[in-house]
């Protein structure tokens, strides 16, 4: 047993190996398979292809196996059918074969009855009669067969004997088939002819019984069937014929009759010799069959049909219908003994085969069982596809994510920097108190200005950033720009120059604030990282740039400002809509006369943007790198913010930067000219500004001597301003001659620097202001002062408190002594008072102070206590000035910690909500409202003012009116072009500026102006409804230094008169963009 | 021009910027004497002539108060506050300088950081005395020699 196991478990054992082997070589194949999807169906678009192949292959793969399922079904059926039929037919046949055998077994012994009882015995015992009997008697044994007959072998020569013994001739067949007649007449037959022998019958059943004396050899089929029968001494079969009687196909059955026994291998001859006569027996086939089919069950399912085929050609039906069908039949032949004759049996189902369902519903099954499986591997690939590439999705979501959060990261961190920058400055305060109050107010400034551009990124990230439509001088807010960053451009040696082109209008209708805030923005910028050279403003129309763009792609590579190269602005604007669009056709926008599409550019020769930033440079918070807030402070989100705006304001902001070369900022913004009388308002525009700013030197010619074209037109842009005609010449001789050719009287000759060589340099941007300045100067026309460097802070001073009276209060003597005489210096007339309750009495209305300067910290009665007492008296003529540094600062001299008291101004005044003062100083005010930007101090200054103030910084304060009406109804009797008529609500701005006396450049306020615009000064008042719509500017985030720089109060009145006004001999102004020179012939 | 007067007028510009250099005066101290002019020829004398005054009387009501059991910081915060704003107004920058520290010290009413400052005040402020003195002594010499005061 053991033994014969071991070879099993062998086997077994090589078969786990094999399984092995094959499990290792598919897990193998797997790993494999999987490393080829990472390595060669990794990509996406290759993998989808593969998955979609498979899928085309695996469903017509399946579609095959399904189609040959079917084919093997129904084939497997067919066969089953076929075999059915086989054996049923063959069936049928043998059975059939038996029953005529048995038949014909009957035949066959009533033909050894005749050999024995006819031609055994003689005389013969048998009759017609007796045979006619019998066979009547035995018919039940043959049922088959309709008669039987005995034809007896006569030779010719024993005729006569034979017809005498019978008592009848010999007759001769008919012809047309005569056995099976039962009614013809045989007497009417004719007798045979002589041939050499006969078969006349002699016994016939009663039912054939009129074939008796018929020769059975004359009949044609007859004789062929008893010749062959007694040749083969076997059963002889006749063709089928038509049974008289039943109408029934039937046949003839012959047998032999024999004299002797003869043995069973004798020859034909011998049989011949040995013949004694012929028994025939009619055959019904039909009903044989019938009777047969009729005993088998499922009859009804086949069809059956017998044939004698002994020529095959024309088969003779014996049974059946003659239904022609091509469907499945299965044939088996008969042997009835005859070995002549040939039969067969034709079996067809009754019905067509059914249906093959199973097949159909097996193949249909398997197709949609693959079909499934292909659709679940499809949606699995889809599914895998899907959430591959929302996984990709995603990764380059979180990828962005990050970097925005890194970037949000790196903005709170700079964020947090600048606010602590400022807090520090706040919270310094603990130590020096009082002293910092100054750098409190600067920081909070600081602090807000930054605080709103993170709100306006907010805003503009919300969608709640909306524009708001007043008209605005755009010139002026250039003027203002450029004055915002000429202090910083100074300490640079950077020049600053600005050019709007004539074709621009005065007044446009749009956002002024955000317009501003834009520009002040890409200037901000340029001065960040502008260390040499210059940064130039230009402002044209969209239409005019289109038209010159061929003929300024020529001179831009060498003609710049400061002949720094620059980028070229052209690819800052290349891909601007506007100009592709317009190119071909010209823009609706840009035809209809109201739209006004303005073009600015700012152009710095500073440190360019990287290549690798340029991409970045409008997304939030990304700056160039991380060491430029380090550097040069700032969110940046400035340039974000600004795209937003462009964007409101329909226009598109591009750049175009070059490394170490610099950066063109250009955008387009879309403004309306308004209203519709464009002309009437242009008028009244210049009217205005030739009333307020440049009446004197209406008419006056100017030549410029300029080789650089550039500069040349940024000088002719100011100088036309003041409404001056300009002309230009390249250099000096051409000058000359110019001059002495004598047709028109040159007024002045501004001379470039470079031309004419000359150190005598105010290094400040060219404004018009500055310009008007220093043209009244020079000309002679307006107030001016001869004076010498040094002295131009103190002159400004002088005409600020000369003829003054006022009040110092202080309660240290060594400080009052000091103010007492430095405003006395001034020309002021000083009264000292040294404390609170001393000043209350002096205050004491009636008075005639002009102005009341009060240390805040006192014993006995402190600043505020004593302004509350004053107040109290006359709430009309008091206001508060926080004097921290700012006074001190402006005169240099006097004692900090003041207050100011002046009766002559009629405004209660607040500061800074952010102001540390403001809560201590609210109680001297009526209303305190949020600061006030400069931007819009600037919406309600008149006209003069505007320029005046671009000496200055203009800063906050804001007062109101509450006291009588007097006052407004003063200003609206003068009230004239002004901007105060604009604003009707009662509320006046007082205006802070920093003088900016002690940043050294002695050329950075001019006196003249100053003296002749104060004079001129009202307060104009602030709409309300426009205090919180406007941002303030975004300054540079001033620097601690700048911080103590606070501003004051120019405290003007309308009552001063003029001081003296010397003459000046100055004929000659030197200029160029960047710089004044005076020459005093 | 005299060499002698010259030589002076060198001698006291040398001797005011090292008194600038040494930060014992600032800018405030120059504004002081741009204000002095023909109708007020003795300004900066004067008001440092007060200034001594008043920060003597000051020395010795804060020296009285610190002796004190109990000291009254606020009176010595009056008193350094006065001292402060008076020498910030004639430019006696380090005197200036050690009464915000001295505040600071009163603030935190610390007697002991208070009685050093104020012993650096006394010897800031002699020190400053001694040079204004000296600075004037100048100036009369060189008027006396028939110089004028340079201004810078």
């Amino acid at each position: 047993m053991v033994k014969s196991w071991m070879p099993r478990l062998d086997f077994l054992a090589d078969g786990a190996k094999i399984l092995l082997n094959l499990w290792e070589k598919i897990s193998g194949n797997s790993y494999k398979i999987q490393h080829h999807y990472y390595q060669y169906i990794g990509t996406k678009r290759v993998r989808k292809s593969w998955w979609r192949k498979l899928l085309v292959i695996w469903v017509v793969l399946w579609t095959l196996v399904s189609l040959w399922v079917f084919w093997y079904m129904c084939s497997q059926a067919m066969e089953k059918r076929k075999e059915t039929l086989a054996s049923m037919c063959d069936e049928r046949a043998r059975m059939l074969q038996d029953q005529f055998n048995v038949s014909m077994n009957h035949v066959q012994a009533l033909s050894i009855l005749i050999s024995t009882f006819h031609h055994g015995k003689s005389p013969s015992s048998i009759d017609q009669g007796t045979f006619a009997r019998y066979t009547e008697r035995t018919a039940f044994e043959r049922p088959l067969t309709s008669g039987v007959a005995y034809a007896v072998r006569v030779l010719h020569s024993e005729r006569e004997r034979f017809e005498k013994q019978q008592g009848w001739t010999i007759k001769r067949m008919p012809e047309q088939t005569p056995v099976h007649k039962d009614e013809y007449n045989t007497e009417a037959l004719e007798p045979s002819p002589i041939t050499e022998e006969y078969a006349p019958v002699i016994f016939a059943q009663d039912t054939i019984s009129h074939v008796v004396s018929i020769d059975m050899l004359s009949g044609e089929e007859d004789r062929d069937n008893v010749l062959r029968a007694r040749a083969s001494g076997k059963g002889v079969l006749t063709a089928p014929f038509r049974l008289l009687k039943s109408n029934r196909l039937g046949v003839i059955l012959t047998f032999a009759v024999y004299k002797t026994d003869l043995p069973s291998n004798a020859t034909p001859n011998e049989r011949i010799q040995a013949t004694d006569g012929y028994l025939g027996g009619v055959f019904d086939i039909e009903s044989l069959v019938e009777k047969l089919l009729q005993q088998l069950a499922s009859k009804q399912t086949i069809l059956v049909n017998v044939y004698d085929t002994t020529n095959s050609l024309h088969p003779i039906s014996m049974y059946g219908s003659n239904v022609s069908d091509d469907g499945l039949q299965h044939v088996s032949t008969l042997n009835f003994g005859d070995p002549f004759r040939k039969h067969e049996m034709r079996c067809r189902f009754k019905q067509n085969p059914p249906w093959p369902w199973l097949a159909i519903s097996t193949s249909i099954g398997i197709l949609v069982i693959a079909l499934l499986v292909g659709h679940i591997f499809h949606a699995t690939m889809n599914r895998i596809a899907k959430v591959e590439d929302d996984y990709h999705e995603m990764e380059e979501l979180k990828k962005r994510a990050e970097a925005a959060d890194v970037a949000k990261s790196q903005f709170l961190a700079t964020v947090s920097h600048e606010i602590r920058t400022p807090m520090n400055g706040v919270l310094d305060l603990d130590v020096t108190q009082q002293d910092y109050v100054g750098t409190a107010q600067a920081s909070g400034k600081a602090l807000v200005s930054l605080i709103n551009e993170v709100l306006d990124q907010a805003k503009i990230e919300s969608g709640k950033l909306e524009l708001e439509a007043v008209q605005f001088d755009l010139r002026a807010i250039l003027d203002d720009v450029l004055s915002l960053f000429s202090g910083k451009s100074q300490e640079k040696g950077v020049e600053l120059a600005v050019y709007i082109s004539d074709k621009v209008p005065e007044t446009l209708i749009g956002d002024p604030g955000r317009f501003r805030q834009i520009i002040t923005n890409l200037m901000g910028n340029s001065i960040k990282f502008t260390e040499k050279g210059h940064i130039f403003v230009t402002v044209r129309l969209v239409e005019e740039v289109m038209e010159s763009i061929e003929v300024e792609t020529e001179l831009l590579s060498k003609n710049t400002l400061s002949g720094f190269p620059v980028a070229d602005n052209h690819q800052s604007w290349a891909r601007f809509r506007t100009f592709s669009q317009d190119r071909h056709t010209c823009s609706l926008l840009l035809s209809s006369s109201d739209v006004i599409n303005v073009i600015v550019s700012v152009e710095d020769t500073g440190s360019g943007i990287p290549l690798e930033a340029q991409s970045r440079i409008f997304t939030p918070f990304m700056q160039v790198g991380p060491s430029i807030s380090r550097i040069h402070g700032g969110t940046g989100i400035g340039l974000s913010i600004s795209k937003c705006l462009v964007g409101l304001m329909n226009g598109e902001i591009g750049f175009a930067s070059i490394p170490k070369i610099g950066s063109t900022f250009t955008f387009t913004a879309v403004f309306t000219t308004g209203c519709s009388n464009t002309s009437e308002l242009k008028n009244h525009q210049i009217n205005k500004q030739s009333s307020s700013v440049a009446s004197e030197f209406r008419g006056m010619t100017a030549l410029i001597v300029d080789p650089r074209t550039v500069r040349a037109k940024v000088s002719r842009y100011h100088i036309q301003r003041l409404g001056i005609r300009v002309e230009v010449v390249p250099d000096l001789n051409q000058g000359f001659s110019r001059i002495g050719s004598g047709n028109t009287v040159i007024d002045t000759v501004l001379i470039e620097q470079e031309v004419w060589d000359k150190d005598f340099a105010l290094s400040t941007p060219l404004r018009s202001s500055m310009l008007a300045a220093s043209l009244q100067r020079a000309m002679g026309v307006g107030n001016r002062v001869n004076c010498r460097n040094g002295e131009r802070p103190d002159l400004s001073l002088r005409y600020l408190l000369a003829g003054r009276k006022i009040l110092v209060v202080d309660d240290n003597n060594v400080n009052l002594r000091v103010a007492a005489g430095a405003l006395k210096k001034y020309g002021a007339d000083v009264v000292c008072a040294d404390g609170g309750k001393k000043a209350i009495s002096l205050l004491k209305p009636p008075h005639n102070f002009d102005a009341c300067f009060m240390d805040i910290q006192m014993p006995e009665m402190d600043g505020f206590e004593a302004t509350k007492i004053i107040r109290a008296w006359n709430t009309r003529s008091m206001i508060a000035f926080n004097m921290g540094n700012c006074w001190w600062k402006l005169m240099k001299i006097v004692p900090r910690k003041w207050l100011v008291l002046t009766a002559k101004f009629a405004y209660k005044a607040t500061l800074f909500i952010d102001d540390p003062l403001t809560s201590s100083l609210r109680c001297f005010c009526d209303l305190c409202i949020r600061h006030l930007n400069a931007s819009s101090c600037y919406k309600c200054v008149p006209r003069g003012w505007e320029s005046l103030l671009n000496f200055w910084r203009v800063v906050h304060w804001c007062a109101r009116d509450t006291g009588n009406s007097k006052r407004s109804e003063r200003d609206t009797a003068r009230g004239g072009g002004d901007g105060s008529r604009r604003c009707g609500d009662g509320v006046r701005v007082a205006l802070l500026h920093d003088l900016r006396f002690e940043s050294g450049g002695a050329g950075q306020s001019v006196p003249g102006i100053v003296d002749a615009d104060l004079r001129r000064t009202e307060y104009p008042r602030l709409p309300e409804h426009r205090r919180q719509a406007h941002q303030p500017p975004l300054p540079a985030v001033p620097s601690r230094h700048h911080c103590r720089r606070l501003p004051v109060p120019t405290a003007a009145t309308s009552n001063s008169p003029a001081s003296s006004t010397p003459s000046s001999s100055a004929k000659f102004i030197f200029i160029n963009p960047t710089k004044l020179i005076r020459i005093d012939v | 021009m005299d060499s002698a007067v010259l030589q002076l007028q060198r001698q006291l510009s040398d001797y005011k910027s090292s008194l600038y250099n040494e930060g014992f005066l600032d800018d405030q101290f120059t504004q002081l004497q741009q204000l002095q002019d023909e109708s007020n020829p003795d300004f900066v004398v004067e008001v440092v002539s007060l200034f001594f005054e008043d920060s003597e009387r000051l020395l010795t009501e804060l020296t009285k108060t610190l002796d004190q059991q109990s000291v009254d910081f606020r009176k010595v915060d009056a008193y350094v506050h006065q001292l402060k704003g008076s020498s910030s107004s004639i430019g006696a920058q380090r005197v200036q300088r050690v009464c915000i520290y001295f505040r600071n010290y009163c603030d935190e009413q610390n007697v002991e950081g208070c009685l050093k400052c104020l012993q650096q005040v006394k010897n800031e402020y002699t020190l400053v005395k001694n040079k204004l003195e000296t600075l004037f002594k100048f100036e009369q010499q060189l008027l006396a020699a028939g110089g004028s005061i340079p201004m810078q």
